[in-house]
Formats: structure tokens, C-alpha cells, sequence
């Protein structure tokens, strides 16, 4: 197979390369530029989208013997990620921008171009399982490392994007990786994972928002109440809250049965953040929408082994999903805590990704 | 395996092979020792073989000895040209003066220029083109006339798209004016003549990898009234304007280089034209809405570089067709090489006219000393199936 192989420049998807390679696959590296005006070097933890990482991936392709290309795909990118990232936070939810790349773009504008340039399929270093099913489908499943595992930040492809994908990594743990990349002389093999979001060179997504936001805030300031409306405090900007968050609220007091306090509710146009005690976040059953499904849509799904991932690296959460047309019903058999509109459901069936959907309102009564 | 045996080289206006006679005039020099700034035998021997070379260089280009200052190759040389010169006549002209360039420069010569505007150091002003890329002499005129210029910097040739510039009109706008002139000539050197007291400019930049010499040595040919402030200060060697020690066997190798390409201009510019005119006019008749950007061809080579095929193929992107052709063994360029790590649609096309689009759509062929008539078969052989490839990638699925 001619297949193209995505290279952030980091220890993971220099060894799915490496493996692709091996494996007899005629395979090309790329690297995806996606920021318009990356940084020279890494900072922090980030482990992509700086020239330095770049110049990484090319010494991996040069050293697995393959060629190598940078493809700008920073405009796609913009648009479709960066952009929806600032309007959801702008409406008060909590986007994962991760999703939206791996289905807007690795799997979309990447895959897209690599079919039409005679590539067979694309391989990541991304943590998950392909596998063929009884019904002649490519089924996901979850990594063999659990900590590593990605498939939920993949729950957004659809059969005709697993078909073209390639995961070397999912049989692996992490541990592994790192060990093989030594031993294949790739020298990104002891670099740092890269966490959070690739775009938020700092971490400081709050900050990052607040910069760039600018007259698309909803708001630039409001209040802080408690759920009987009790003025608690201000803030500057409801698009730096998440639903579930603790720190950074800034309440002057405690709460008088000296509690923690959370967010329970954003209102972006009012400016208005509810927050309560943690009891009060927990979540019995919500609603999603926008479904995508790696392979036929089921109807309705329970069982043992069904269940949903609410976030990048949650618990399972065992659960009865109903689906009628785009509407998911998600009803949780133990409440959730700290569920925010937005993030993605992903659905699984014992390890089987069956397919994801976004979180479009959740539900507080039992 | 030997890259030159499976590839085909169309990318000489990167970096061109060495020639022969430029390999042993530098390897001759490679175990000898000797500072050129010794006082003794050695180093006396040493600066007799870097002094040769200039001579030698001088009487190919028309240049007095003195004139020839060595540097590490043209980005430097540029650097040199626009700082030293700027910061030298500024003492004379007052704060802030007038800097003009064009903006299809190289960027060793725009970002020398715009790191000295964004520093306060320099008013810019660049001068515009037309879609040939030729420069807008009437815009010059307005620029010149308005306040005090230091300097202003015009390339021989454009990298891009071949383009030969007007440079004696250039010099005849900026004489009355006492402005000096300055020049890149990288890719003009070898390819069309170029004769240094003639054109009348006061400093012109040539380096050794594009003509058959080795990389990592160049020359800033300066005429010895110009004040040229150093970028680099040490030991005082080439005219106290560019301290460090001489790299006797590459000056060596350089001087023999230039001395060949400049000797073999003429019938180089007759063949490799004549390869050139033939790759593009194939290329147009197998994928038909193909277009040349840049000067016409022009069998005297007036306006445009010799080796210069420069093709636009709508509907695809230039770095698919690139990633496509490398496949095949066929060696091109996008244009410019990307500065940011990130490929960029080309200042160069977006000044003549192009939209991003357009700038993105593609290729330059660059033949060379090494070309032959089946690197021009083989790319029009290969082409058709590259560009239904790449137009297929670029059309959503």
C-alpha cells in the first residue's frame, strides 16, 4: 500500500512511520504545518506546530529512510479547528479541538488529498485499534494501553475514513514505543509528551481566549452567583469557564458549609456563572447531537458493555444510548460529574468505538 | 546510488553542481597549509593563490581587484551591500533616510531591508512590478525624487520567475541623484552577461554554489568610493570590511568557477535556452491551459534567465506536483524556499499580479550547466499524469 504518514515530529508517529515502513507499506512522511506563524522552538509541553518540531520529523523520516514534505494546512486548519474552538467557548461551551482535527482535518482535507494523490491511506501515531468485524467493517477498539489510549479523540470517523487509517501503535503501550524508537535511532525518542491544546502555546486557554476573542466575547465581565442568586463575586469574561470548574473562581468567602464551589451553569449573554457544591454537577442522563458513526447507526444500545466517554482520558460511564434521526439519548446508569455542552460522547460497546456525538444539554434530575 | 544517476535535476537555480575545473583548483588547496594573513612563506603562498583568484574573478567581471570583497556566499553579500551601505550614507544623509528595493528581492535582501525599517533606521519604499515582474522605472523616479535615498538595491535577475532587470535604467535614474546602486546577481553570473564598470552599479553580489563553484563563498564587488559600514569586525581582511579568516581553497575553487561560467556564457546560454524553450513549449502543448509566468521566451535572452521555466498548471498545488515529480525522480521547485517552515504563496507572483491561488498553482524548472535534452523528455513525459494527480487531490472529494 502507498501510504502517507502523519509526523508531528514527536516519538509516536515517527514510530507508526517506522512500523508502516517495516511492515512493506511504500510509505511517505508529512509534516502538517497547521499554525500560520509557528514558533522556532518548543516550549513548554507542546510537541507539534513549531519549526523545531518540523526539523524532528524530517531527521525521523531521513532516518527511517522515507521521503519527507511539509504540507501547509494552517488556513484548513483555522477555519475548521482554531475558529469553531473560539465560537463554542464563545457560546459557553467546551469544544475539543482535538476531535475536530482528526475529522475536519487528518481525516478529511489530509486523507482527502492523499487519496487523489494515489496514497492508499494515512497512519498516525495515535493510540487505538483497527480491526475487520463480522460484517466485513473496520471496527475501532480501544489501545492496549489504557493510559494511552486515543479512540475517543478519533470517535468522529465514519467507515469510509477508518478504511483509509492506519493506527501501528494500538497494540503497543507507550513504554514500548519509547523503547523501540530508541533502538530504531529516532532520536525524538525520549522527547516529552505533548498535552493540552497545540494552539495554546502557553496552556493558558482562559488567556488565549481572552486575546482572541476580543468583540466576539459575549461578554466581557459578570457576575458570580449562587444558585439562589446570590451575587458571589465577578469575573471578566464567562468564556474562561468550563462547567466542573473549581479553580480560578477567585470567591472572596467560602461557602458557608465550607465546601469546594463549582461551576454548574454559564449564561454568555447575561455574563452570568452559576456555581454550587459538587452534588449539584452531577449529571443523569443528556442529550447530543450531530452523531457520527464509525459504522452502521444503531438504534439503540445497551447492555454491560455499552457505555460513554464524556472527555479526552475520562471514566467510562455505563449507560443506555437511544438514537432517533441526528437526536443521541444518553441515560446514565451512575451520574456524571462536571459535564459541559460541547464535549464529545463518545460511545462504546465493550471496547468498540461505536461512534460519538456532541454534548448539546445534560440533564440534572435523577 | 549516486542521486545524480536517478534524478532529474531541474533545480539549478537552488544550487547547481560543481564543475570540474572549480573541484581541483579547491581540492589542490585543501592540504596545504598557510594563513593568507601570514607573514611567512606559507602564508605568503596562501595569499598569493587568494589574490590570483581575485584578479581572476576581476578580469571576468569586469571589476578592479580591489573591488572584490569575499564573503561567505550572496545572503551575507547582500547583507553587507544593504546594511553597510545604508548605515555609511546615513552618517552623511541624516537620520532615517530613504532605503528603495523591489519587492520581488530575494529575502536576503528584503528582510535585511525590513529589519532595518522595523528597527527605525530606514524609510522603505519598494518599487512595484508588472506581470512580467520587470520593475516600474516611473515609480523609481517618483521614489528618487522625493527625499534623500541611501540606497537602492535591484536584483540582476529574478530567482523566481528569470526575470532580467533594466539595471542600466536603474543606474541612469539614480546617478543624477548621486544614489548608489546595488545588485543581486546570483543567478545572472554565467547566465547572462554581466559586466560590473559597464553596468555602472556600485556593488553587486555573486556567490559560488550557483555557478558551478562550491557553497559557503560569495563576493560583494564594491566600487572603492562607496563607504561600507562592517557587519563583522575582527582582523581587519577584506578591506577592513569583512573581518575573518580567508578560505583560501574555496576563494580558489570560486574564482575558477566564475572564470569558466563567465568564459562559456554565450554557448551556455544558446543550449541551455534552447533546452529550456523546448521543456516549455511540450510541457504547454501536453497540459494545455499550462502557462509561463514571467517574461516571454526570448530566443536573445534579454529578459529572461536561460535556464528559467517558470509554469503556472491551474487547478493544482505547486507542492503536489513537487511531492509528484520527486516520486518520479524529477527534481523542481515551488519557487522560493519556505522561510517560515511553512510554504507560502510566493511574494514574488502576489507583486506581479497573481491571487494566492494562483501563486500556489506552480512550478519553476531550473535548467543548468548539467541539463540535457532527456531531463526535458523525461519531465514532459511525466508531467499529464502529475498534474491529473494533483488536480484530483485538490478537487474536493
Amino acid at each position: 500500500m502507498k501510504v502517507l504518514a502523519a509526523m508531528s515530529g514527536g516519538v509516536d508517529s515517527a514510530v507508526a512511520a517506522a512500523r508502516a515502513a517495516e511492515a512493506g507499506h511504500d510509505v511517505t512522511g508529512i509534516h502538517l504545518a497547521l499554525s500560520r506563524n509557528p514558533a522556532s522552538y518548543r516550549s513548554g509541553a507542546r510537541g507539534c506546530c513549531t519549526i523545531e518540531d518540523a526539523n524532528d520529523a524530517r531527521r525521523a523520516a531521513d532516518v527511517i529512510g522515507i521521503p519527507f514534505y511539509v504540507w501547509d494546512l494552517s488556513d484548513r486548519f483555522h477555519e475548521d479547528v482554531v475558529e469553531d474552538f473560539m465560537d463554542e467557548y464563545a457560546a459557553g461551551r467546551t469544544p475539543n479541538p482535538c476531535l475536530r482535527c482528526n475529522e475536519r482535518i487528518k481525516f478529511a482535507a489530509v486523507l482527502d488529498r492523499a487519496l487523489g494523490l494515489g496514497f492508499d491511506a494515512v497512519a498516525t501515531g495515535h493510540y487505538a485499534q483497527l480491526r475487520t468485524g463480522a460484517d466485513g467493517n473496520v471496527e475501532m477498539h480501544r489501545a492496549v494501553d489504557d493510559g494511552k489510549d486515543q479512540s475517543y479523540v478519533l470517535g468522529v470517523l465514519d467507515q469510509d475514513q477508518l478504511r483509509h487509517a492506519l493506527f501501528p501503535l494500538g497494540g503497543s503501550t507507550k513504554a514500548a514505543v519509547r523503547e523501540e524508537a530508541a533502538r530504531r535511532g529516532l532520536l525524538v525518542a525520549d522527547k516529552p509528551d505533548s498535552h493540552d491544546i497545540c494552539f495554546v502555546a502557553n496552556g493558558d486557554t482562559a488567556g488565549w481566549l481572552r486575546e482572541k476573542l476580543g468583540d466576539r466575547a459575549p461578554n466581557h465581565g459578570g457576575e458570580i452567583r449562587d444558585e439562589d442568586g446570590a451575587v458571589l463575586g465577578t469575573h471578566s469574561g464567562s468564556y474562561a469557564f468550563t462547567i466542573g470548574q473549581r479553580r480560578g473562581l477567585r470567591l472572596g468567602h467560602p461557602a458557608p458549609d465550607g465546601k469546594p464551589r463549582f461551576v454548574l451553569d454559564i449564561e454568555p449573554v447575561s455574563g452570568t456563572v452559576t456555581v454550587g457544591a459538587r452534588d449539584r454537577l452531577a449529571v443523569h442522563s443528556l442529550t447530543a447531537t450531530r452523531p457520527r458513526w464509525c459504522g452502521t447507526a444503531p438504534a439503540r444500545l445497551a447492555g454491560p458493555g455499552v457505555t460513554v466517554q464524556l472527555r479526552a482520558h475520562g471514566a467510562e460511564h455505563r449507560a443506555v444510548v437511544t438514537v432517533a434521526n441526528d437526536a443521541v439519548a444518553v441515560e446514565l446508569l451512575e451520574p456524571a460529574y462536571g459535564i459541559a455542552p460541547g464535549q464529545a460522547a463518545v460511545v462504546y460497546d465493550g471496547t468498540r468505538v461505536v461512534g460519538s456525538a456532541t454534548i448539546s444539554s445534560t440533564s440534572r434530575d435523577a | 546510488m549516486d542521486p545524480a544517476q536517478r534524478t532529474v535535476y531541474l533545480d539549478h537555480a537552488a544550487t547547481t553542481p560543481m564543475v570540474p575545473a572549480a573541484v581541483e583548483a579547491m581540492t589542490e588547496h585543501l592540504f596545504e597549509v598557510g594563513n593568507p594573513s601570514s607573514l611567512h612563506a606559507s602564508g605568503r603562498y596562501a595569499r598569493r593563490v587568494v589574490e590570483e583568484s581575485r584578479e581572476t574573478i576581476a578580469q571576468a567581471l569586469g571589476c578592479r581587484p580591489g573591488e572584490v570583497v569575499f564573503t561567505s556566499g550572496g545572503t551575507e553579500s547582500d547583507n553587507l551591500a544593504i546594511k553597510g551601505i545604508h548605515w555609511s550614507r546615513a552618517a552623511e544623509l541624516g537620520p532615517r533616510p530613504r532605503l528603495i528595493t523591489s519587492s520581488v528581492e530575494h529575502h536576503a535582501v528584503l528582510d535585511p531591508v525590513s529589519w532595518l525599517e522595523a528597527g527605525g533606521q530606514a524609510e522603505v519604499r519598494l518599487v512595484g512590478v508588472d506581470s512580467s515582474c520587470r520593475v516600474d522605472l516611473d515609480q523609481l523616479r517618483e521614489l528618487v525624487a522625493e527625499r534623500p535615498v541611501s540606497l537602492i538595491s535591484v536584483m540582476w535577475a529574478n530567482n523566481e520567475v528569470g526575470t532580467i532587470q533594466p539595471i542600466d535604467e536603474i543606474v541612469a535614474i539614480a546617478a543624477p541623484h548621486g544614489i548608489p546602486v546595488h545588485t543581486d546577481a546570483v543567478q545572472a553570473v554565467g547566465a547572462v552577461p554581466v559586466d560590473f564598470a559597464t553596468s555602472g552599479v556600485d556593488a553587486l553580489t555573486l556567490t559560488g554554489h550557483k555557478l558551478g563553484g562550491p557553497f559557503g563563498v560569495g563576493a560583494l564587488i564594491v566600487r572603492r568610493e562607496v563607504g561600507v559600514t562592517p557587519l563583522v569586525h575582527g582582523g581587519g581582511q577584506e578591506r577592513d570590511i569583512r573581518s575573518g579568516t580567508i578560505d583560501t581553497p574555496a576563494i580558489a575553487g570560486f574564482a575558477a568557477a566564475v572564470e569558466l561560467a563567465v568564459k562559456e556564457q554565450a554557448a551556455y546560454a544558446a543550449r541551455v535556452g534552447a533546452l529550456r524553450d523546448d521543456l516549455v513549449r511540450r510541457v504547454i502543448e501536453a497540459v494545455p491551459d499550462a502557462h509561463l509566468h514571467g517574461g516571454a521566451l526570448d530566443p536573445l535572452g534579454e529578459f529572461r534567465l536561460p535556464g528559467n521555466a517558470h509554469l503556472g498548471f491551474p487547478g493544482c498545488e505547486g507542492d503536489s506536483l513537487l511531492m509528484l515529480l520527486d516520486a518520479n525522480g524529477i527534481e523542481c521547485s515551488t519557487g522560493s524556499a519556505c522561510s517560515a517552515g511553512v510554504p507560502q504563496p510566493s511574494h514574488v507572483l502576489l507583486a506581479m499580479g497573481c491571487d494566492p491561488d494562483q501563486a500556489r498553482h506552480s512550478l519553476r524548472f531550473s535548467l543548468g550547466h548539467t541539463s540535457t535534452a532527456a531531463d526535458v523528455d523525461a519531465v514532459v513525459e511525466a508531467i499529464v499524469p502529475a498534474v491529473e494527480r494533483a488536480r484530483a487531490a485538490k478537487a474536493p472529494r
